[in-house]
């Protein structure tokens, strides 16, 4: 159970497929448009609840309570060989031997 | 006594058939005055009656931490391009440091007029429609202007995953106390936009308005005076990241009425050519999520197509030449920048560098070229995460020639600086696009003057184009 008042993310079908706009290609046109949205649950429910939640702004807004208390999980990344590569070229073109 | 309730009709086609009545109450313009008979409108009518001349947005912006940006002479990667051209060639290359700008980029330039104008008019929040650094920008103003702010993106694919950048341009808007409505692929965010303008009274802080570029005239003034004091002349040529348009219309301008006439205009894409910008599928293939050529073209041959009745940005009235950059060239001057300059900046707003690098070799050892902006890095808006997550998108990083790049098949770095090359798109050709619809119209004589304009060349030659 979480708690009324905790901070979550809920998604929502805005159009369902034959709801959407005309001109799409065929691969999104087939998918539903959704939307995802944060704010603070207005009554204690379970994941994947239908619920109402209270955005920082004060909107009210519904939909499937998907995450609870969302972290941010972008980074700076795996590391990519490809970069080292790109460097020793940049270096190597600018300053030439010296750069051993 | 019985109570009426009305509910508003949402389905897709009744909201947008509404589209025009909810941009009018939310953008405090009413567009119908600017239209003309025939198919034009006073452009110069609609920039210049808001109540702002230059001193005035030169002060809000100076006391909202707005502009006068460094102006950065790269004197390392001008000798490096200078490898590449022929004797007496390379033109000197400046950088305008426009992520010294409150959110980080020059999109602050465009947001602090936007939010000056809804807390004078009275609204109580503002809403922008932005994946990209203007989200960051109206959240920061708005946060110092004590307004609420909304900023609606286009985030998902339908499998939930994100790009990282926007995951990071999220983050920022939320550290400016703004909620951030996140959607899957397609247009229809324009839709869940009007919805919220309607919902919400808050004021469209569009990237289109007047407002939103008149902004940023005050960057072509700055870069024509600090050149102007540094070397004694305006630069020969000022290279543009273009997407929608505004950046290249504003910074014109600007150099234009500070009197930098003959100072060329160079509009710079990414290469997303083969990309749909619609495309479920298509939307995590690209490493670049704006400054490139699915937005850079549609916008410049038909401006109209933004969120505003009539935009204010019109790239094709200043335009003298458009190249692209291929992303593996962007992602190499990237590193170079870094590597050479000690600036570690964002991917998206080396665009344009990138261009300048192959571009100076083209202009002679006295000439100057300014890269207009920089935009900053952080989490997810860096090369790393982004080639990172390219490659789990089954992309293949390759060395070789960038003209070999397939956008949303490979990434193609240059085997060498010598391979970094702008390549040219003709700037005739979208004139002709842009003309395409009024090949069956009736034009008058002042239909004509209107296309001149609009095009940025003469009667006789719309007539030729047309």
């Amino acid at each position: 159970m979480i708690d009324k008042g905790i901070y979550v993310r809920i998604r929502k079908t805005i159009l369902k497929p034959n709801e959407r706009s005309e001109n799409l290609p065929k691969e999104t046109k087939q998918v539903p448009y959704k939307m995802w949205v944060k704010g603070y649950l207005q009554k204690e429910a379970d994941l994947f609840d239908l619920v109402i939640i209270k955005t920082v702004t004060g909107r009210i807004e519904s939909g499937i309570l998907k995450e609870v208390e969302p972290p941010y999980k972008h980074s700076y990344g795996d590391f990519v060989p490809e970069l080292s590569k790109l460097t020793e070229i940049i270096l190597n073109d600018v300053y030439g031997d010296k750069n051993e | 006594m019985m109570f009426m309730v009305i509910k508003m009709n949402n389905t897709y086609k009744a909201v947008m058939d509404r589209r025009n009545e909810i941009m009018k109450k939310s953008v405090g313009i009413d567009y119908n005055v600017y239209e003309q008979d025939g198919i034009g409108f006073d452009y110069e009518l609609m920039m210049n009656s808001h109540g702002y001349d230059i001193e005035k947005i030169k002060k809000i912006q100076s006391e909202n931490m707005v502009g006068n940006t460094p102006l950065v002479e790269l004197r390392n990667l001008t000798k490096y391009s200078r490898k590449y051209a022929k004797k007496g060639y390379g033109a000197r290359i400046f950088l305008k440091d426009e992520a010294a700008n409150i959110s980080g980029s020059f999109k602050a330039r465009r947001a602090v007029l936007a939010v000056d104008k809804a807390k004078e008019l009275g609204y109580k929040g503002v809403i922008a429609a932005t994946s990209g650094n203007y989200g960051a920008a109206v959240a920061a103003l708005a946060a110092k202007a004590g307004l609420k702010c909304i900023i609606v993106q286009e985030t998902f694919d339908s499998m939930n995953v994100s790009q990282p950048e926007i995951a990071e341009k999220a983050r920022k808007c939320e550290a400016f106390g703004a909620e951030v409505i996140q959607l899957s692929v397609g247009p229809e965010l324009f839709y869940t936009f009007l919805k919220l303008l309607e919902e919400t009274d808050y004021f469209n802080a569009s990237l289109y308005s007047p407002y939103g570029i008149m902004g940023i005239e005050t960057l072509g003034r700055e870069i024509a005076n600090e050149i102007n004091e540094k070397v004694g002349k305006f630069p020969e040529a000022v290279v543009v990241t273009n997407a929608g348009g505004g950046n290249l219309t504003g910074t014109a301008r600007g150099l234009k009425n500070y009197g930098a006439t003959e100072t060329k205009i160079i509009a710079a894409s990414v290469n997303l050519y083969g990309l749909h910008m619609a495309s479920d599928i298509d939307f995590n293939k690209k490493s670049f999520t704006t400054g490139h050529t699915g937005f850079g073209i549609p916008f410049a041959t038909y401006p109209d197509r933004s969120d505003v009745p009539r935009s204010a940005a019109r790239p094709l009235r200043y335009m003298d030449r458009y190249v692209m950059v291929n992303q593996g060239s962007v992602f190499f001057m990237t590193q170079a920048l870094a590597l050479l300059e000690g600036m570690e900046r964002g991917p998206a707003g080396n665009i344009s560098l990138a261009a300048a690098f192959s571009l100076a070799q083209e202009m002679k050892e006295d000439e100057i070229i300014v890269v207009q902006e920089t935009e900053y890095t952080g989490a997810g808006k860096h090369l790393q995460p982004q080639i990172a997550f390219a490659k789990r998108n089954k992309i293949k990083i390759k060395f070789g020639n960038p003209l070999d790049e397939k956008p949303g098949k490979t990434i193609v770095f240059p085997k060498d600086g010598s391979f970094l090359k702008h390549q040219e798109i003709s700037v005739d050709g979208l004139r002709k696009t842009y003309l395409k619809r009024f090949i069956d119209f009736n034009l008058s004589n002042k239909d004509f003057q209107f296309l001149s304009e609009e095009l940025g060349i003469s009667i006789e030659k719309v007539k030729e184009l047309i």
